[in-house]
């Protein structure tokens, strides 16, 4: 084959490869969210409460232990799962239950749950349990949003003023 | 009969042929893709270094000074950019097209086994290493990376706490930041070139590097695509919004989408079970090999060839242990062996010209093909031949099935590999009674067991022990590489072999043995 072919046919080759290289390292275009929606996360850490209550011992259990284990209260370590779930405009976006991680299931929980919601105004409600000796949500908050496109909002948890907050 | 070959095989086969037409066995990429990966990943490695000179590795400074790069210092910076990301991404091509090839040459079982096995997850430590270049960038496409990352770790049981959430706004600090520097740039190069240096470690004269023609001829494309399509950014990542299109990179996030449709957990459950699946493709179903070479140590000197030509790195050379005078011996690692006779021929004792009156005994042997029933069997061959033009082709199990070419005045064997045929038997056959000797096996620079063919052609150079001697007379051997899809052109090569026979008695016929000058010549 003369030379001339044969570098042009090379050239040729590289440039098949190289096309190949730039197109599938840009292209095609991936949407993750469509430029009319936004996205609410729920996220927080929050230890749930204790799975049983401390339960005060009597006389007679204290005099069975060790002196230097006699505590007077009882308090099993074991915590409740966190249940949450988040309604927007009345239709439930995020729904978790989060057991309790640990070896005696004595840890706090970590929640990162993310939906994508029309940009808009919304009405959110979002209820949470953390005592499983407590039937329904133990805490409630409910507020009127206004969602820019691909704006990111926050439902966080304050665990010392039980209370969620919106970023 | 010719030989069955899938359609897998079959296609990969006529994409060598054409990449053959133009950058000849020499260059051609898919005989190099290993050696492709490698000299992509020092491009990477290279430009990698002249980037982070100007890397600021903080949440504030990050995008920034990439932007600088791109754009303020385009002429150097910017297509040291470029070029990293091409790199990368020629290297993944590279990688995928090296697995694709030793899939379909069915190049992954048997001994194969190990480098198969370690590759896969070398490909995942590319695959990382590539995600947190990209998150580097801290651009939209970095924060989307990060992100989905996150929370894929999160799931992990060894993971304590929530990553994902460091980054919601407020959260994030520089310390991360500088823990993915690190990561990228020092701690997972590291682990890859171990992981790299694993993977090859059950073979012999590996090598690494690309041939130069074709790393050049690499590099300029690399570096045309760099100055046409400049490597570039996203907007600035800012952690109060969600990235909305995005160019990925197929290439390394591509498992990144699938997260807006499952959950982490199933994106793991697909991941590793993908990967799994892939490992022990090795032994689905498992390769049956021969049994491994066998050592004589009665006729073993102890020199060694046989270790030095050894492709699976099978045979070491050890202390004498029967006494011998020689100071060594060697031994086979029956795992290693993958039975293709090459050591067998790299022996001074494969000679077919000893011991004509009894069984021919080597130092290393084929149990399941020993050189004295390959004499026999070349012998039996030759006495059968009839016609003007006597050829004997000596073929390899691997390549085209030389069965098909047998007639009256052509004699056929085939054996291993074309590395496992002594150059001492091209002499014996054309001593007893062949007027030429045909070798064929795999294509150049495509040995099935790696170094067969190249070892032959050293052997026949006289530049590899042991070597054709001078006396053999080279006209009339030929070689001829051909794959297993490439009877025609055997046929055609054989035909233009048997023309030159015929002219070569035709002109010995003709000079006088005793001056050794044509007959008429004054």
């Amino acid at each position: 084959m003369p030379e001339l072919l044969r570098y042009s046919l090379q050239a040729l080759n590289y440039a098949v490869f190289m096309l190949l290289v730039w197109y599938f390292s840009v292209a095609p275009p991936y949407t993750h969210l469509s430029p009319d929606q936004a996205v609410i996360t729920v996220a927080f850490a929050h230890a749930g409460e204790r799975r049983e209550a401390c339960r005060e011992l009597s006389a007679e259990e204290l005099a069975r232990l060790p002196p230097n284990m006699r505590a007077p209260m009882d308090c099993p370590r074991e915590r409740s799962p966190v249940s949450v779930d988040l309604l927007v405009d009345g239709e439930r976006v995020i729904d978790e239950v989060h057991t309790a991680p640990g070896l005696y299931n004595d840890l706090g929980v970590d929640i990162y749950r993310s939906a994508k919601v029309s940009a808009g105004e919304h009405r959110l409600v979002v209820h949470m349990n953390d005592n499983a000796r407590v039937e329904g949500p133990t805490h409630v908050h409910e507020e009127t949003v206004v969602l820019e496109p691909a704006q990111h909002l926050v439902i966080n948890f304050n665990s010392d003023t039980r209370e969620f907050f919106i970023k | 009969m010719t030989r069955h070959v899938n359609p897998i095989k079959r296609s990969y086969l006529l994409l060598e042929d054409w990449f053959n037409l133009s950058f000849g066995a020499d260059w051609n990429p898919l005989y190099h893709l290993g050696t492709l990966a490698f000299f992509f990943f020092w491009v990477v490695l290279v430009s990698g270094i002249y980037l982070f000179i100007f890397f600021d590795t903080s949440i504030a400074g990050a995008y920034a000074s990439v932007e600088y790069m791109t754009h303020d210092q385009w002429y150097a910076a910017g297509v040291m950019r470029s070029l990293h990301r091409y790199a990368s991404d020629a290297a993944m091509v590279t990688i995928l097209l090296h697995m694709f090839r030793e899939f379909s040459l069915d190049r992954y079982r048997g001994v194969r086994w190990f480098s198969w096995f370690t590759g896969v997850p070398t490909l995942w430590f590319v695959i990382t290493l590539g995600i947190t270049g990209y998150w580097l960038v801290w651009d939209e496409l970095g924060l989307f990376v990060a992100v989905y990352s996150a929370q894929l770790m999160d799931t992990l049981p060894v993971v304590s706490g929530s990553m994902a959430r460091d980054f919601l706004a407020g959260q994030l600090t520089d310390r991360l930041f500088t823990l993915m520097g690190f990561l990228h740039l020092l701690g997972q190069p590291v682990i890859l070139i171990i992981a790299l240096w694993i993977h090859v470690k059950r073979l012999s004269h590996v090598n690494i590097s690309a041939p130069r023609g074709l790393a050049i001829g690499s590099f300029l494309a690399l570096l045309v695509l760099s100055l046409l399509k400049p490597a570039t950014s996203h907007g600035p990542a800012d952690l109060d919004k969600v990235p909305t299109v995005l160019n990925i990179d197929w290439f390394y996030l591509n498992v990144y989408p699938l997260l807006d449709r499952w959950t982490a957990d199933q994106v793991w459950l697909v991941t590793t079970g993908v990967t799994l699946l892939l490992m022990i493709m090795p032994w689905l179903p498992p390769k049956k090999t021969g049994p491994a070479a066998e050592v004589h140590l009665n006729q073993c000197n102890g020199c060694g060839q046989c270790a030095q030509d050894c492709p699976f790195d099978a045979i070491t050379v050890q202390a004498r242990t029967d006494g011998a005078r020689w100071a060594s011996e060697v031994v086979v690692n029956p795992d290693q062996c993958a039975a293709c006779g090459i050591c067998m021929a790299s022996c001074h004792a494969s000679n077919p010209f000893r011991q004509p009156q009894k069984p021919l005994e080597t130092a290393i042997d084929m149990p399941q093909f020993p050189i004295d029933e390959i004499r026999r069997l070349t012998g039996k061959a030759l006495a059968e031949l009839k016609g003007d033009t006597k050829i004997i082709v000596f073929g390899c199990d691997n390549a085209v099935d030389v069965a098909d070419f047998k007639a009256p005045d052509v004699a056929v064997l085939s054996l291993f590999c074309a590395g496992m045929l002594p150059p001492t038997l091209v002499e014996y056959a054309l001593a007893h009674g062949a007027d030429g000797v045909l070798v064929t096996g795999c294509r150049s620079g495509d040995c099935y067991y790696r170094y067969g063919n190249i070892w032959l052609d050293q052997r026949f150079a006289g530049r590899r022990k042991p070597i054709l001697r001078q006396r053999a007379q080279r006209e009339r051997i030929e070689v001829f590489r051909a794959a297993v899809t490439d009877t025609a052109r055997l046929r055609r090569g054989l035909a233009q072999f048997r023309e030159k026979i015929t002219a070569v008695k035709r002109q010995a016929a003709h000079t006088d043995p005793s001056t050794g000058r044509e007959a008429g010549d004054a």
